[in-house]
């Protein structure tokens, strides 16, 4: 009998089309997600070759990234906007790829559209130039981000020239208090690690706390596994992510549903199978958070206080906690519930699904955004501004004083017209706080969806405990 | 790809720890359709002032340092984004190798894809390398993929690693694809297989 193996290996092995005498691998790429940043160059390195898409079936593309969150009948503004998203609707043209325009209904954030229309499924190998492409593996699929020259190759090849990660199990026990999302459960784990803490691994996610999340709160917290240096994460499939799939429009169809169920529960690691490397943390042990910092790992509880350069374990990081002081302009020693802000991110890829929107309107109803705060809530596809609207959400947000807007990836990333000015703070729900992330000089942290709703009402961090 | 030999060349010490692939080159940068001109903005925000003026203390705004070819910096470098940016900025201003205990992967494997080497070595020969690195215009090291030999300014010489299909890849210049398109027939057997095996993953991204 074969040694017991993860998921990770199940999929990995799989899917290996040749290995090299020093084993680097051609692995065969199942699913194919194309946006308009990361695309361009590629399909211009086809052309130039005289090369074709190999598999325009297993190819989706959308714009998401460039796309403004205000009224579209107008167009773009910004001509390289433009550009980048005419390019990629000529090009698709060109080559035979699907495409979710800026005007049709299922337009939205790549890794949201991906899972929504059932293009993401278990077992399978799912690759997108861009690194939160981790957020499918929710569905125990081995998804990752790749580089434009890799863009091009899965183009031209249907393959990837890749060596195997290490297998890597993050164990999340218990329950998770009142308030605590996944969204707080992966800041804590990457707090906890570090954001090198996953490098050269993929993390397979467990434990009680994990199964307890629905299928969004997984895409939250495999979401962010490349902030914990991951090459990918991975949660096991179970009942939950078949009953998500089921009956969408790109799943398997009847016939094909009963197979394909069977196949992907044979997934899930083997008993006994050996991990390279284990945590555990206790769901009941973590709280709200906030970070504080210009690194995802710079978390802290709300109820904490903004740590200082003294409680670094070395020089170098020593050095780089006083720089994020003073780029964030903070003091040390400062209760987080201290720190006002200016503007607030409800969105992206992280936190843009219905969920995150019903808990963050369920802070939101019946109050008011605190006077002088902005607050925008971008859904994350046009499915989910659809939804939340048949729920009444919009009119939450709306009569609260939130602004309601367009699906994209909006202010997580600043480039469309969605940015912070220098020295603007935003409590958002994205997932990078690096430096000029959200707009050159612009101070980010990052909450979940709750926490931002409750910083949107009192115009400073605030417990969202006190709001449930 | 541009091969990778032997390099000679300026490196400029950038002693931060996790420098992140928007402080590489930042989103609004992002918005063209091709490979080349992003040196200009590498290292945009921390190189200039918003209105566009140098930043003297920036070190590749420094007289010595404006010809840099190597980088020697600090643990998890190019973490965040998969932007292939990063690298084609780091390229187009001059940068060839890059010199850091540790890498994020996606940007490691991703200067590879265009000529860019970069080495990872233990913290204690990165600390000896910043010191030579701090010399200016005498901060010149060698870099030698045959070998897999860095030579210091001191002729000192110090061993870094490199997988064998990466350097060999890297000494030739080679294109990917074209090496992926020798295996066309053990592709289009395995893609036989799995369409056996899954029938639903194919021919259906069209609902």
């Amino acid at each position: 009998m074969s040694a017991p193996r993860t998921l990770f290996d199940k999929i990995w092995q799989s899917h290996v089309v040749d290995v090299r005498d020093d084993g680097t691998c051609l692995l065969y790429i199942d699913r194919h997600l194309v946006h308009e940043v990361t695309s361009p160059q590629a399909f211009e390195g086809l052309r130039a070759a005289g090369r074709k898409v190999r598999r325009p079936d297993a190819t989706l593309a959308v714009a998401d990234h460039n796309v403004p969150t205000s009224d579209r009948s107008k167009g773009i503004d910004d001509p390289e906007s433009a550009l980048q998203i005419d390019t990629l609707t000529a090009n698709c043209a060109e080559f035979g790829v699907e495409l979710y325009s800026m005007t049709d209904p299922r337009q939205g954030i790549v890794h949201i559209i991906g899972p929504e229309q059932g293009f993401t499924q278990p077992g399978t190998t799912i690759v997108c130039g861009d690194s939160h492409t981790s957020t499918h593996g929710a569905f125990g699929s081995l998804a990752f981000g790749i580089g434009t020259s890799e863009v091009e190759h899965v183009l031209a090849t249907q393959t990837l020239i890749q060596r195997p990660a290490k297998n890597m199990r993050v164990t999340v026990d218990g329950a998770l208090g009142p308030g605590v999302t996944a969204k707080d459960m992966i800041l804590a784990i990457i707090g906890t690690i570090g954001t090198a803490g996953g490098t050269g691994h993929v993390i397979e996610y467990a434990g009680e706390a994990i199964r307890s999340l629905s299928m969004e709160g997984r895409m939250t917290v495999c979401n962010m596994s490349i902030e914990a240096g991951a090459r990918a994460g991975l949660i096991a499939p179970d009942e939950k992510t078949f009953a998500y799939l089921k009956g969408r429009a790109l799943s398997p169809k009847a016939g094909a549903w009963e197979q394909a169920v069977a196949y992907w529960q044979t997934l899930p690691a083997d008993p006994g199978a050996v991990y390279d490397k284990e945590v555990l943390l206790r769901g009941a042990e973590i709280p709200p958070v906030v970070t504080w910092g210009t690194s995802p790992e710079d978390v802290v509880p709300i109820t904490g206080r903004v740590p200082g350069p003294n409680e670094a374990h070395d020089d170098g990081k020593a050095k780089a906690m006083t720089r994020s002081l003073e780029y964030m302009g903070l003091e040390a020693g400062m209760a987080v519930t201290d720190i006002k802000i200016d503007k607030v991110f409800i969105g992206s890829c992280t936190n843009g699904r219905i969920e995150d929107l019903r808990v963050a309107a369920a802070v939101a109803k019946g109050r008011t955004v605190a006077p002088g705060v902005y607050a925008m809530v971008v859904p994350g596809s046009g499915l989910v501004k659809h939804q939340a609207e048949e729920e009444g959400l919009d009119r939450i947000f709306i009569a609260a004083g939130f602004d309601w807007r367009e699906p994209g990836c909006s202010m997580c990333l600043a480039m469309n017209a969605d940015k912070l000015k220098p020295g603007e703070r935003c409590a958002s729900t994205s997932n990078r706080n690096f430096e000029g992330r959200q707009g050159p000089g612009g101070r980010t942290h990052l909450v979940s969806p709750g926490m931002a709703a409750a910083a949107a009402i009192k115009g400073r961090f605030a417990d969202v405990r006190e709001f449930v | 790809m541009q091969k990778f030999t032997t390099l000679s060349g300026v490196a400029a010490p950038l002693p931060h720890v996790n420098i992140d692939t928007d402080r590489i080159i930042p989103a609004r940068f992002l918005k063209t359709i091709k490979r080349t001109g992003l040196g200009a903005n590498l290292f945009n925000d921390i190189r200039f002032n918003a209105d566009g003026i140098e930043k003297p203390e920036f070190i590749l705004n420094q007289a010595a340092y404006r010809k840099a070819q190597v980088l020697v910096t600090g643990e998890n470098f190019g973490c965040g984004s998969s932007r292939e940016h990063a690298p084609w900025a780091l390229l187009d201003f001059g940068i060839r190798c890059v010199i850091a205990p540790s890498f994020a992967d996606i940007f490691y494997n991703n200067c590879f894809k265009n000529g860019v080497l970069p080495i990872r070595l233990p913290q204690a020969q990165i600390d000896q390398l910043m010191e030579d690195a701090r010399r200016g215009a005498n901060a010149v090291l060698t870099i030698d993929l045959v070998a897999q030999e860095i030579t210091r300014p001191d002729g000192g010489k110090i061993h870094f690693d490199v997988e064998p299909f990466r350097k060999h890849c890297l000494l030739n210049g080679l294109d990917d694809i074209g090496l992926t398109l020798e295996k066309r027939p053990a592709i289009d057997r395995f893609e036989a297989s799995q369409a056996s095996r899954q029938p639903w993953l194919f021919g259906q991204a069209k609902a």
